[in-house]
């Protein structure tokens, strides 16, 4: 494989993850992460769709006039969506039943936009396309592992087989019912940023400003 | 930027053309996926209502096993206002097939159905269909199991689900849930089997033909006379418990399915 592809699939992942660097995409992983089901349609679903709307737009990109190119890249990027949620429905019904909206709000998935305006509107179709799987490995990734601890310690479950026998079914695990609700993908989605940033120092972020100390009581006497 | 590619002509034409073939490849998509798409709608129906009335083990969810086991049931078109069960030619009067009925789009619709007024509304569905679809069990020359359409809201949403009696019109066989979006782990247990697992057996109407049957908080106590007419409530889950026993109270009252279940008790006897 050639540095450069290697480069656009695997930054993504670690150095340059859309959820933990870029913080985008958090609304639909903590919508879809209580299953990983669920989460493993979505990742494939947004997968394709960003590589697919990055390639499109790609090729579009020498022929779209800027002064619409935003709603270029929406009809795109809508189209795919729509089609992808037909297709859902079609194939694995139950799953696109759970995914409800999450689906259609891909469109507003502000990783495939930001793709598209930031990468396929400046590259040529094959490298924007592997930047848009990229991507979609970048956001599965994320979706996976969070996937796997909210429905391992939320349900006692991996893809709906049993792991930890539940309390309430003669086993002895009493679930944290707290992980089958979207805030508790806050707090996982928040400890993964600082465990990356801790490995991958780089990724910290400089202060854009430094609060002023307080100013002391002394000065109101 | 006065290139060619900036001219409004140019820029009118890449709009066009692109929204043509964008529109014309959504629509082909979404039209030849249709008859699929269908097909999962009524399949996963038909599940529910296997499930509801226990005729559906996890094993068995194969497209061709679940049309056998619902094929056992009879469709009926039951009109709520009299009870009646609605024969061939009133359906064609009414321009209604069964197959293609969808009940919760006629409770949207002015003409086929009635809007409730606040006191009446207690399950908090605002407008009930004139025309309700159940599926009855019949075999061995008796009517075993009769399955009903109820929903109602919980405290976050609505919950839709089927309520499945014996043919008495009046025990319990199961109530189910397809539909529900209320807090995981706790209203949302009215999908754990263990709490399903209670209903069956008991009684919705006592014996002066009041709808008896409740939800207590805690556990119902078995020495309690009552307690044929009564469900644990789901702990923590109080809303969504109220929620169900006034669905309950709901269907299984005058607006609901009493008249026909009035009709259908006549008729045995």
């Amino acid at each position: 494989m050639r540095e450069s592809t290697r480069d656009a699939l695997v930054k993504p992942v670690f150095d340059n993850n859309p959820i933990a660097v870029q913080i985008l995409g958090i609304c639909s992983a903590l919508a879809v992460t209580s299953s990983l089901k669920t989460a493993a349609v979505m990742s494939v679903a947004l997968t394709l769709v960003t590589a697919f709307s990055n390639l499109l737009i790609s090729m579009l990109r020498n022929h779209t006039p800027s002064s619409i190119r935003m709603i270029v890249q929406m009809i795109v990027i809508s189209s795919l969506v729509i089609v992808v949620d037909q297709i859902l429905q079609a194939v694995v019904y139950d799953v696109a039943k759970q995914l409800s909206v999450f689906v259609g709000l891909i469109i507003t998935n502000c990783i495939v936009m930001g793709r598209a305006e930031a990468f396929a509107m400046k590259n040529p179709p094959i490298p924007s396309f592997l930047d848009g799987i990229g991507n979609g490995l970048g956001y599965s990734a994320m979706l996976m592992a969070v996937g796997t601890i909210r429905e391992l310690f939320g349900s006692g479950k991996l893809f709906g087989f049993e792991v930890l026998p539940l309390a309430t079914e003669n086993g002895w695990y009493v679930p944290n019912g707290l992980l089958l609700l979207p805030p508790s993908a806050f707090f996982i989605i928040g400890l993964f940023i600082w465990a990356l940033r801790s490995w991958k120092r780089k990724q910290i972020e400089q202060p854009e400003f430094r609060i002023a100390p307080q100013t002391t009581t002394q000065e109101a006497h | 930027m006065s290139t060619p590619k900036e001219s409004t002509r140019r820029t009118l034409l890449v709009a066009f053309v692109l929204c043509l073939v964008c529109s014309v490849f959504v629509a082909g998509t979404a039209v030849s996926l249709k008859p699929v798409q269908t097909g999962n709608k009524i399949l996963d129906r038909k599940k529910n209502i296997l499930a509801a009335a226990g005729m559906y083990a996890p094993g068995e969810d194969s497209a061709a096993e679940i049309e056998e086991n619902f094929g056992r049931f009879n469709v009926r078109m039951v009109d709520l206002n009299t009870g009646a069960v609605l024969g061939a030619e009133d359906l064609a009067r009414a321009g209604l097939r069964p197959e293609l009925y969808d009940q919760l789009r006629a409770a949207k619709d002015p003409n086929l159905s009635r809007s409730l007024p606040g006191e009446e509304d207690i399950a908090g569905i605002k407008r009930r269909e004139d025309i309700a679809q159940v599926y009855l069990l019949e075999e061995e020359g008796r009517l075993q199991k009769i399955v009903l359409p109820v929903r109602g809201y919980g405290l976050w949403s609505t919950l839709y689900g089927f309520l499945v009696l014996e043919g008495d019109g009046n025990t319990v066989v199961g109530l189910a849930y397809y539909d529900q979006k209320e807090t995981p782990g706790l209203g949302g247990e009215v999908d754990n089997p263990k709490w399903k697992a209670i209903w069956p057996g008991k009684k919705i109407y006592d014996a002066s033909g009041a709808v008896a049957i409740e939800l207590v908080k805690g556990v119902v106590d078995p020495a309690n006379p009552q307690s044929i007419h009564q469900v644990d409530g789901l702990s923590g889950a109080t809303l969504t418990s109220n929620g169900v026993e006034h669905m309950l109270k709901f269907w299984m009252g005058d607006k609901g399915f009493r008249p026909f279940l009035d009709k259908i008790r006549g008729e045995q006897s």
